[in-house]
């Protein structure tokens, strides 16, 4: 009954190709990105925009990145932080030697040196496959942090090594509110966001897919495998990129190499495993959950606060983290997005069974 | 003098590469047997020694820790084997990753929380003197450790190829529908590879935490695997050990003779790197299984 | 009835008004903690002990000027953005807001130096952070008291020159600065090498990749070098990976002289018998013998209410840092008091009583911790507000002092402080403030 598909005919190829067919999707869609753009910067605290959204929507940005290239082209990688610490020291670089640069161009200047290391990063994957891959990202992850720390010229010769943001304007507006920080930020996610899914519906995401799949018979079809592997390692390491400097300029303000590392790969991989691997939709909600579920955790321990001892507290915050990353993966392997799928199937039904 | 001081980095690394190994070999087992890359093998290490640990601070003796510890650990394994990956048994092997990760943080969580995050020392009784031999200082503790784990590859070489149940092990690890339809009890071979892993786990506990102290630190020692694994390949257990003699050595040595030029800290990446060389060479690793890909 | 029931009810609104109005005055701490992670142990003591002097200040007193302190505790893991999270969610949290910050973490003390002075609360970074944040006219929201890293370093050659039998004879010999391979490790670099030149030793840097577990090759080219003494620039695991390390290439300890993160029972405890006669930082003195520590046992303890789940880490180390810690706070409280009035004053207003505390050892010693910090007078110029270390050795079993005090060498110090603060103000356009306007 919600979704009274009767009388959505579609009467062109185009009509039917769009995102999303369903009249009633289109509008929820929009009505959430109304929401947050115009209702969310009245109403929300400060906290709840820094603290909460931002981090959000910056980290699923990385998780986006991550899922192109685990996801769709099913190529395992563990380094992801490190090409996030590419662009944000790119970004820092452009920003801070060429005088009036402005804010996007250095950001999108930053992604693409984030690309160029992918690439490089990426020639590996030709000869190696499955886990070997991971491990071998591994080898990025590490010499990145340490070219990063070791040679000052990337951080301006800063005495610390940690990188400070200047002050930020876009287009004359400057960005130094949690409230315009925020507005940029989700600006910028939903473009790219946009961007990423019609990339994916393309025939260059159906060639990722192949290779997934199985990539000695998508090279017998003639895909050209060379290609289509280092094209989603340079455009996954350019969203990286991107969400690198919106984390060290938006989100934290300072960052040192030390912010990427391999904790942070991990994080963006359990963001796509929980969310749905494979899934545009799937970044967000694996982001939206491993954001909230220590801050939830943390502020549940705060009602059992004198009861039990702080530090019971944060281990348990810790074995519940990882038992609900394996609950989820035994009850729902395929991640929060195909819940979401198998709910929106029902709800197509509803109220009738089939 | 100079070739001395070669030696002396030649050998040290040597023997912190068989250390490497020992971590290393708790992940071949149980990749082997399951085809699981078990990334909670750090937190067991860690576990293992704080329980032991923990156990010699409630006064028991050396023996009696340590052979309680042990009944502990392989429970823990049989546990998770149980529990755990039971339930993801037919899920793609990233699922059984990011399970297992999942795992480590369980684990670590709990034995900080039973134990505390006290950091404890670890004395094994081995006084860690220098000795000389031809003018090459070499470490008496890292000697004995390399000779401990060395001996531990040679046992589990030897169980793999000569009796019954090693032969097992190898045919699940082969192919588990074969292994079934020949009579081979799939579970309780995965109990007891788990099992061994936690034993593995509880030898790497003490070496390493006897060098390092008992600490959180100690699941760092995976990431000093992972490369060794990569060179060695995931699935061959001599693999493990050559290695890590070859990591060992050649991070060592990477970074006294090239870390100037760099202007140091290499050693790091240098590993990972070499282990990545090395793979566009041999992509399964030196002596792991070669794939063969069906269209 | 009516009348009694009336003059009852007026009674009873007016006696609420006036408890009402007697529990209003509430002065928030927030308690950013790490208890969980690499640094668990330490952190969970140096906590633990700001948050027993605050329930001991509570309960001798009934607070600050009879304004009681409350304190909430928020778990950072010892990362950045759980750290910014932290802030944000305890920032405007009590009455006025919160009082200071204390992270123990100098990652997260640069994430959130930023917002802290939009949103005008003070970062207290006691031994840790910023060494130029000295400079309080660039930096009048961040105050590193006691000692920073860069005095640390200039007394740490004092130190060894005093070990030589004076600074003179410090010419001509070797140190190797084996520092760990990240920013922090790298702060004192140039102070070091300002010293090399001013004293005429020869420096060798050494860097160990983080985090520090192996340092074999490192310490084979220690011997190598064959240095009169190393500093150890450690942190966490690479501090007993060090001894260790030098044990087993027979390089002596008591020639080590370590960082005071390096100079904990955290940092020794593990490396056991190789750890005797190293010697570590310290600008708060351990132990037990301090009138307020065994007050806090007594009283605190007694009572229930100590944080601590080992009471035997009474007057550890990180402990009794902690408690330099609550002191520091609870102190600038009752200054800025002074000035604002017996209320719940806001984070700007404990910002004046920071820079305007005057802990003389007169007032240490009514505190009960007399000689525990050398004493502390801060003001606009000087955020830092005294700049000594003190060094101690292990013996096995406990720390003992094995220095007076040393006074940071600021001749060389002045220069570099200046110089990098004024670096920060381009960079940040910021206007630093006239501090002689400001008397």
């Amino acid at each position: 009954m919600i979704y009274r598909e009767s009388g959505q005919f579609k009467t062109s190829y185009q009509n039917d190709s769009v995102i999303f067919p369903i009249k009633q999707d289109r509008m929820f869609i929009f009505a959430l990105l109304a929401l947050a753009a115009f209702v969310v910067p009245m109403f929300a605290s400060e906290y709840m925009l820094s603290g909460i959204l931002i981090p959000f929507l910056v980290l699923s940005l990385a998780a986006l990145g991550l899922n192109i290239l685990t996801g769709y082209a099913g190529l395992l990688s563990l380094g992801s932080a490190a090409f996030m610490a590419v662009g944000a020291f790119a970004t820092y670089n452009f920003l801070v030697r060429v005088p009036g640069m402005p804010l996007l161009l250095a950001l999108v200047l930053g992604g693409l040196c984030a690309a160029a290391v992918g690439i490089l990063f990426g020639l590996p994957s030709l000869r190696i496959k499955g886990f070997y891959l991971a491990a071998a990202t591994l080898a990025a992850q590490f010499f990145v942090e340490w070219v990063l720390t070791k040679f000052s010229w990337f951080t301006n010769h800063s005495a610390s090594g940690v990188i400070s943001s200047p002050p930020l304007e876009v287009f004359g507006i400057a960005l130094d509110t949690p409230v315009s920080k925020y507005l940029f930020t989700l600006a910028v996610v939903v473009v790219l966001a946009l961007a990423a899914k019609n990339l994916v519906r393309s025939s260059t995401g159906r060639a990722w897919m192949a290779v997934r799949d199985m990539d000695v018979a998508a090279e017998v079809i003639g895909i050209p495998i060379l290609k289509t592997k280092l094209l989603a390692f340079a455009i996954s390491s350019f969203y990286f990129g991107i969400a690198g400097a919106l984390y060290a300029f938006i989100l934290l303000g300072t960052v040192d190499a030390q912010a990427f590392d391999l904790h942070r790969s991990f994080q963006i991989l359990f963001m796509i495993i929980i969310g749905g691997v494979g899934s545009i939709l799937g970044s967000f909600l694996g982001a939206a959950f491993i954001v909230l579920l220590p801050i939830v955790l943390n502020l549940l321990g705060q009602l059992l606060h004198g009861i039990v001892s702080t530090q019971f507290l944060s281990n348990l915050e810790m074995m519940i983290f990882g038992g609900l990353i394996i609950f989820f993966l035994i009850v729902e392997p395929l991640g929060l997005a195909k819940m979401w799928q198998i709910t929106k199937e029902k709800l197509r039904l509803w109220p009738f069974p089939h | 003098m100079e070739f001395q001081f070669f030696l002396e980095v030649l050998v040290g690394g040597l023997l912190a590469g068989v250390m490497y190994s020992l971590v290393a070999l708790g992940f071949v087992l149980i990749y082997k047997a399951s085809g699981v890359f078990n990334f909670a093998q750090g937190a067991l290490v860690l576990f293992a020694a704080l329980t032991f640990v923990g156990f010699q601070n409630m006064g028991l003796p050396f023996w009696a820790a340590l052979i309680i510890t042990l009944g502990v650990m392989v429970l823990m394994g049989i546990g998770i084997e149980k529990i755990v990956l039971r339930r993801l048994v037919n899920q793609p092997p990233i699922s059984l990753f990011m399970a297992t990760i999942g795992l480590s943080f369980f684990i670590e969580g709990l034995a900080q929380m039973v134990w505390g995050t006290e950091v404890h020392g670890l004395e094994l009784g081995i006084t860690d003197e220098p000795f000389e031999v031809g003018g090459v200082f070499i470490s008496s503790f890292d000697l004995f450790a390399a000779g401990i784990s060395g001996t531990l590859v040679a046992v589990l070489a030897l169980f793999f190829q000569k009796t019954k149940l090693g032969r097992a092990l190898r045919a699940v690890a082969d192919d588990h529908q074969a292994a079934l339809s020949v009579g081979i009890p799939l579970q309780h071979i995965w109990a007891i590879v788990w099992a061994v892993a936690g034993f593995v786990a509880l030898v790497a506990g003490l070496l390493w935490g006897s060098r390092l102290g008992v600490q959180f630190a100690l699941t760092l020692v995976v990431l000093k695997a992972l490369p060794v694994l990569i060179l060695g390949g995931f699935t061959s257990v001599p693999g493990a050990i050559v290695g890590g003699l070859i990591v060992g050595a050649g991070e060592k040595l990477a970074e006294v003779y090239l870390g100037p030029y760099l202007s140091g800290g290499i050693e790091n990446w240098f590993a990972y790197v070499l282990a990545l060389v090395f793979l566009m060479v041999r992509p399964e690793g030196l002596f792991g299984e070669r794939h063969i890909e069906r269209v | 009835m009516k009348h009694f029931a009336l003059k009852s009810l007026t009674f009873a609104v007016a006696g609420l008004m006036a408890a009402g109005t007697a529990l209003a005055a509430e002065q928030f701490i927030p308690i950013p903690s790490y208890r969980v992670g690499p640094y668990a142990s330490g952190g969970a003591k140096y906590y633990g002990g700001m948050i027993d002097y605050i329930n001991y200040v509570n309960m001798k007193e009934g607070g600050v000027g009879g304004v009681k302190l409350t304190y909430e505790e928020c778990e950072t893991e010892y990362k950045n953005d759980r750290g910014v999270e932290c802030y944000e969610r305890l920032k405007k949290k009590g009455e006025a807001g919160a009082s200071a910050f204390n992270f123990m973490s100098t990652g997260i003390t640069y994430a959130t130096m930023d917002r802290a002075a939009a949103d005008k609360i003070p970062l207290m970074t006691i031994g840790f952070g910023r060494a130029d944040a000295k400079d309080g006219s660039v930096f009048p929201y961040v105050f590193p008291l006691v000692t920073s890293y860069w005095s640390q370093a200039t007394a740490k050659i004092q130190f060894i020159g005093q070990r030589l039998g004076g600074m003179d004879k410090l010419k001509g010999k070797k140190i190797v600065n084996l520092y760990h391979g990240s920013a922090y490790g790298k702060e004192t670099l140039p102070v070091l090498d300002a010293m090399a030149k001013k004293h005429g030793f020869e420096l060798v840097n050494i860097e160990v990749p983080a985090p520090g577990t192996e340092q074999q090759s490192q310490w084979l080219e220690v011997r190598r070098q064959k240095p009169d003494f190393v500093i150890l620039r450690s942190w966490g695991v690479m501090t007993p990976a060090a001894i260790k390390a030098a044990a087993k290439v027979g390089y002596p300890r008591d020639k080590i002289v370590a960082v005071w993160w390096g100079g904990s029972e955290e940092d020794v405890v593990p490396a056991g018998e190789a750890a005797k006669g190293y010697i570590a930082g310290a600008f708060a003195a351990d132990g037990k013998n301090f009138p307020l520590i065994q007050e806090i046992e007594k009283t605190v303890y007694g009572a229930g209410k100590g944080n601590l789940s080992d009471k035997t880490a009474i007057g550890t180390v990180n402990y009794n840092r902690g408690i330099v810690g609550g002191i520091m706070m609870v102190e600038a409280i009752r200054v800025a008091q002074g000035k604002f009035g017996k209320k719940a004053l806001n984070g700007d207003e404990v910002r004046w009583g920071l820079e305007n505390l005057n802990l003389s050892q007169d007032r240490l010693k009514t505190l009960g911790v007399a000689n525990m910090i050398p004493a502390v007078k801060t003001s606009c110029a000087n955020h830092e507000g005294s700049g000594y270390t003190r060094f101690m050795q292990w013996d096995g079993k406990a720390w003992k002092p094995v220095s007076n005090w040393i006074a940071p060498d600021n001749a060389v110090l002045d220069p570099l402080i200046k110089a990098s603060a004024t670096k920060y103000a381009q960079e940040k356009n910021i206007k630093p403030r006239d501090c002689s306007k400001e008397q």
